[in-house]
């Protein structure tokens, strides 16, 4: 057959539906645009990365301590060269005279910090005010909180600072990051002492801009074992630049996903409108059939169609996408360090065009494998003339094109994901959920025929037999729809969850202040002024700060260097922050093991510790195993006594290690205090007296942790909630598509009602009934789902008990079933109102 | 059957010596564009397409570049010259069926196979289609098969075989 033949006859043919197909191509422009967007948004971020990189840390070298540099370390230091700067970091309380106090993150700086990139500060010459001395320049929304402004004044440590500006950016920061204390820096000759006694919690920085000409990573290598051996943490920007760049993969691997559901309930919408024409076009097939055109040229014909609609959505799609990356910055911007220029990046435009059209192709295939076999004695019959549905075991053809869609789906799941398992799992999560969906729509139509109310209304009934007469769109309705429904709404009841345990911490008497930083010295005199304001002392305890050094005979260094090594990389490096005390509390049980409380410890003997249950489990140690502890610089050998089970849950004091009273009394220590204030007013009433008695003392209200989980738990929502209403616009144009494909049948159907007497009332009460069933029972199974996933994710992900709330999961059924009947109505504007004899001449046609 | 369009489920169709029971779908699809022509009962042209177009779509599946010169000259003999670029639903009955013709002749068939070609027309348009095919039957000279409850279409036939419930009642001349 000639090739000319079919590209003349697929354009002849779409000639009265280009306009419907156009309005199908919309599905997959979403989906498309999702990838398109995300796309260019990773390329733009990594290209910000790349030309930011310097600024991403601000300096070349960053070496940090957890206790002032020793003399060794200083030599070390200054035969480094090159420019350096200093930093002394640690949490205590700002005091806004008359208006409050909190916690911040106090840094006190001398040099020339930022070598790269630039502090921004309002007003600009804050920087260099403050290096002056007796000047201090907190974040712009510790100001805000507080009402003040520059010109006034604030109390770090007891002194009084005088306010130089506001701090809006700091090279290398998220201002996420900030959120929990915010920032304020000093000159660090101002820093005040009283805050650096021994045991307090404070990092010691040293920041190094090599000489001009220095090759930084040579340098840098050569330095890296000395660092090593003097025991010192480090950050380089190539560390940097690595770290951000594995964060923004998994934030593009994880988007991508989502964005590729949109794309999929896209493609199944093509598929869908494929077949709703390729319905409309029995006669036409069978027509050319009969003239002498072969399978394949059917199939082709209909083929370049689907390919011309699929290309159209996807091109448009691509442009909507560039549109669209704006918005991804500007959502995600607290969680970046960096500024993000919008660049238009041609790679993730072709791919997202190019897998779009791809996609939809695939499901396009099985209509047109069906077609391809409409029969020419079609021509001989006058009744409906109808594609059937072909076994796999009669097409091996179509079972090929079924497999090749769910590799297709499954191999770019796991292209996409991290690992494989993570894209497998993906893959069958999905295909179960779809199955779900599709599932519930068979049982549906299965049900409705074996028990049909009868006894309902006309219209009614007319409505519901629509569900499964031929041609329904009920499984796509139900499939794209629920989908939609279920991400949206897993997301909400999840945070909704989490959120509702969280403020449920502080309630019931429980305790929701946290006193730290208290000397050893003063822990009496803050338990009695506490107990004084009439405030409850629910818990003291000593803390000591230390480092792993060894797990069952092997250092952490070596094990930090294994590849194949299992054990989180923070549990090695992290300052492990110990009590010790010889009873057990109420938060924990001892779960392996016997408890020990007290032991007469001669230096050299190993001690009885007890260890987290979870912790132990990522160490892979156990009751019996020896761990050794640096313990600001003396080794201590440990032997792991028992294992406890930690309610981490309640907001107390609870650790990690426990050593048994006798052996840590010694260290350089620091107290925390727990109390329990009723009132926002009473909390701002005892922290402000401990603060004013007690400057280097700091206080943490369980409102304020609150406050700083809802708001990152919110932006984290908001990106996926954001990533979600493109699976729901995708899943709403596949719906109005849906329904817009059935119309032509609509109409028909309305045509004869009308001929035999119905009224235009009764066709759109029959109309409604359809698309007010379809709606409900799509988002009623999506609901039910949702609720099953948010449970599984707090259940199993967030350890957190499960209880959601009703009134979201009836604002989501409520709102996706008006929704669904309003489409439903507005596309079928018109069927009630066409010319009977145009559609019946139509039909004789 | 004897067009293609259906299998025995026994015996054997043959037709211009090619057994149509023994080969495939898409032979018989190319058996039925090179030497068979149909016309039917409800016309049965492609509603996308241009009267000129669904007549040329026979040649245009060989490829013939003068499928075009063709049909404007076949519906010039059925009468349809200013009508070529209208759709079958801005024709009337008549005129589909004309064109229906001009299709069915285009590839010159051996036989013609017309299905109650007359069967959507009043009196007076039926006698006119019928004057249009038998002149084109005689003019190209193919078997015509037609099939039709009219006694006065039948008896302007060479040939005509009774059927009644599917059994042959009387083969005559």
């Amino acid at each position: 057959m000639a090739p000319s033949f079919i590209l003349k006859m697929a354009w002849r043919d779409s000639r009265t539906s280009r306009m419907r197909l156009l309005l199908f191509s919309l599905s997959i422009t979403v989906g498309v645009a999702a990838l398109v967007a995300i796309g260019s948004f990773r390329q733009s971020l990594s290209q910000s990365i790349d030309d930011q990189a310097r600024t991403l840390v601000g300096a070349d070298l960053i070496i940090e301590s957890t206790r002032p540099f020793t003399t060794i370390e200083e030599g070390f230091l200054g035969s480094i060269g090159g420019a350096q700067a200093r930093e002394v970091r640690l949490s205590t309380m700002a005091v806004f005279l008359g208006r409050g106090t909190r916690l911040v993150h106090l840094r006190a700086l001398s040099g020339d910090f930022p070598f790269y990139g630039k502090m921004e500060t309002e007003p600009a010459e804050a920087v260099q005010d403050l290096r002056q001395g007796g000047r201090a320049v907190p974040d712009e929304t510790l100001l805000f909180q507080f009402g003040a402004a520059p010109g006034g004044n604030v109390s770090l440590g007891g002194r009084d600072f005088e306010i130089a500006g506001a701090l809006r950016k700091v090279p290398g920061d998220a201002s996420a990051s900030a959120s929990f204390a915010p920032r304020v820096y000093i000159a660090l000759q101002d820093l005040p002492l009283d805050l650096l006694r021994p045991g307090s919690v404070a990092h010691y920085r040293a920041y190094v801009k090599f000489r001009e000409g220095t090759d930084v990573a040579q340098k840098i290598a050569a330095l890296t074992p000395q660092i090593r051996r003097l025991g010192l943490e480090f950050e380089t920007v190539d560390k940097r630049k690595k770290d951000l760049g594995a964060s923004v993969e998994n934030l593009y691997r994880f988007l991508n996903l989502v964005g590729f559901i949109s794309l999929l309930l896209g493609a199944v919408g093509i598929a869908s409108a494929i077949q709703a024409h390729l319905q409309q076009k029995v006669r036409t097939g069978a027509i050319l059939r009969c003239l002498g055109t072969s399978t394949s040229g059917i199939a082709f014909i209909y083929f370049i169609q689907a390919s011309a609609i699929s290309l159209a959505g996807a091109l448009f799609g691509g442009l909507v996408g560039i549109g669209l990356q704006r918005i991804f910055p500007s959502i995600l911007r607290t969680f970046l360090p960096l500024t993000i220029r919008n660049v238009i990046a041609w790679w993730p435009i072709v791919t997202g065009v190019l897998i779009g059209c791809g996609i939809c192709l695939l499901f396009a295939v099985p209509p047109l494998l069906r077609f391809r076999r409409v029969s020419p004695l079609l021509m001989l019959r006058s009744a409906d003339a109808r594609v059937e549905t072909q076994s796999f075991a009669r097409d091996p053809l179509l079972f090929a094109a079924y497999a090749l869609i769910a590799a297709s789906i499954t191999a770019f799941a796991i292209y996409r994901s991290e690992t494989w398992l993570q894209g497998l799992v993906f893959a069958v999560a999905l295909g179960v959920a779809v199955a779900i969906f599709a599932g519930v729509a068979r049982l549906l139509i299965v049900s409705l025929r074996r028990w049909f109310p009868l006894s309902w209304s006309f219209a009614l009934r007319q409505g519901l037999a629509n569900l499964y007469r031929p041609n329904n769109r009920t499984l796509l309705l139900i499939v794209s729809l629920g989908l939609g429904t279920f991400l949206l709404l897993t997301i909400h009841l999840t945070r909704g969850v989490v959120m509702t345990q969280f403020r449920s911490i502080g309630r019931n008497n429980q305790p929701n202040i946290f006193l730290f930083d208290i000397q050893s010295d003063q822990k009496d005199a803050v338990a009695a002024l506490v107990a004084s304001l009439g405030f409850p002392v629910v818990q003291k305890a000593p803390i000591v700060t230390m480092r792993l050094s060894e797990i069952k005979g092997r250092k952490s260094s070596d094990i930090l260097a294994d590849p194949q090594r299992k054990i989180p990389e923070w549990e090695l490096e992290r300052e492990y922050r110990s009590t010790y005390r010889e009873q057990i509390v109420e938060t924990e049980k001892v779960a392996a093991g016997k408890w020990i409380g007290r032991v007469d410890y001669h230096s050299g003997d190993v001690v009885p510790i007890s260890l987290d249950r979870e912790i132990a489990k990522d160490l892979g140690v156990n009751v019996g195993d020896e761990l050794v502890f640096d313990v600001q610089g003396i080794p201590i050998r440990t032997r792991i006594a028992s294992l406890r089970s930690v309610d981490w849950k309640r907001f107390q004091t609870n650790f990690f290690v426990v050593f048994p009273a006798g052996v840590l009394e010694a260290a350089p220590t620091f107290h925390v205090l727990v109390s329990r204030a009723k009132t926002p007013a009473d909390s701002a009433r005892l922290q402000n007296a401990i603060v004013s008695k007690f400057p280097n003392v700091s206080a943490l209200d369980l409102a304020a942790v609150i406050q700083t989980v809802d708001s990152i738990l919110s932006k984290v929502a908001l990106v996926i909630r954001v990533m979600s209403l493109f699976t729901v616009a995708a899943g709403l144009i596949v719906v109005a598509s849906a329904i817009w494909s059935g119309r032509y049948q609509r109409v028909e159907e309305s045509v004869l009602l009308r001929t035999l007497g119905a009224s235009r009332r009764q066709i759109w009460q029959i109309l409604g009934a359809e698309y007010f069933l379809l709606g409900f029972l799509a988002s009623l199974t999506g609901t039910g789902l949702a609720v099953a996933a948010s449970w599984a994710l707090v259940t199993f992900v967030f350890k957190l008990s499960y209880a959601p709330t009703f009134l979201p999961l009836l604002i989501a059924t409520a709102s996706a079933t008006t929704l669904t009947v309003l489409i439903g109505v507005l596309t079928s504007r018109g069927v009630s109102s066409q010319p009977p004899l145009e559609v019946l001449r139509a039909e004789v046609g | 059957m004897c067009a293609g369009l259906d299998l025995p489920t026994s015996g054997h169709v043959c037709l211009n010596g090619i057994a149509l029971d023994e080969i495939g779908e898409d032979e018989r699809a190319r058996v039925r564009n090179q030497l068979v022509g149909f016309v039917f009962q409800s016309f049965q042209l492609i509603p996308t397409l241009t009267a000129l177009e669904n007549v040329t779509v026979p040649m245009e599946l060989r490829g013939d570049r003068t499928a075009r010169q063709q049909g404007l000259e076949l519906l010039e003999r059925v009468g349809l010259a200013e009508r070529v670029s209208h759709l079958p639903t801005q024709l009337s009955g008549g005129e589909q069926q004309r064109v229906a013709l001009a299709r069915a002749f285009i590839n010159k068939p051996l036989v013609l196979f017309a299905d109650e070609p007359t069967g959507n027309l009043d009196a007076e348009t039926s006698r006119s289609v019928i004057d249009i095919m038998l002149e084109l039957n005689s003019d190209s000279g193919t078997t015509l098969v037609l099939v039709t409850h009219d006694p006065e279409v039948a008896c302007l036939t060479e040939k005509t075989i009774r059927l009644r419930n599917g059994e042959m009642v009387q083969d005559g001349a």
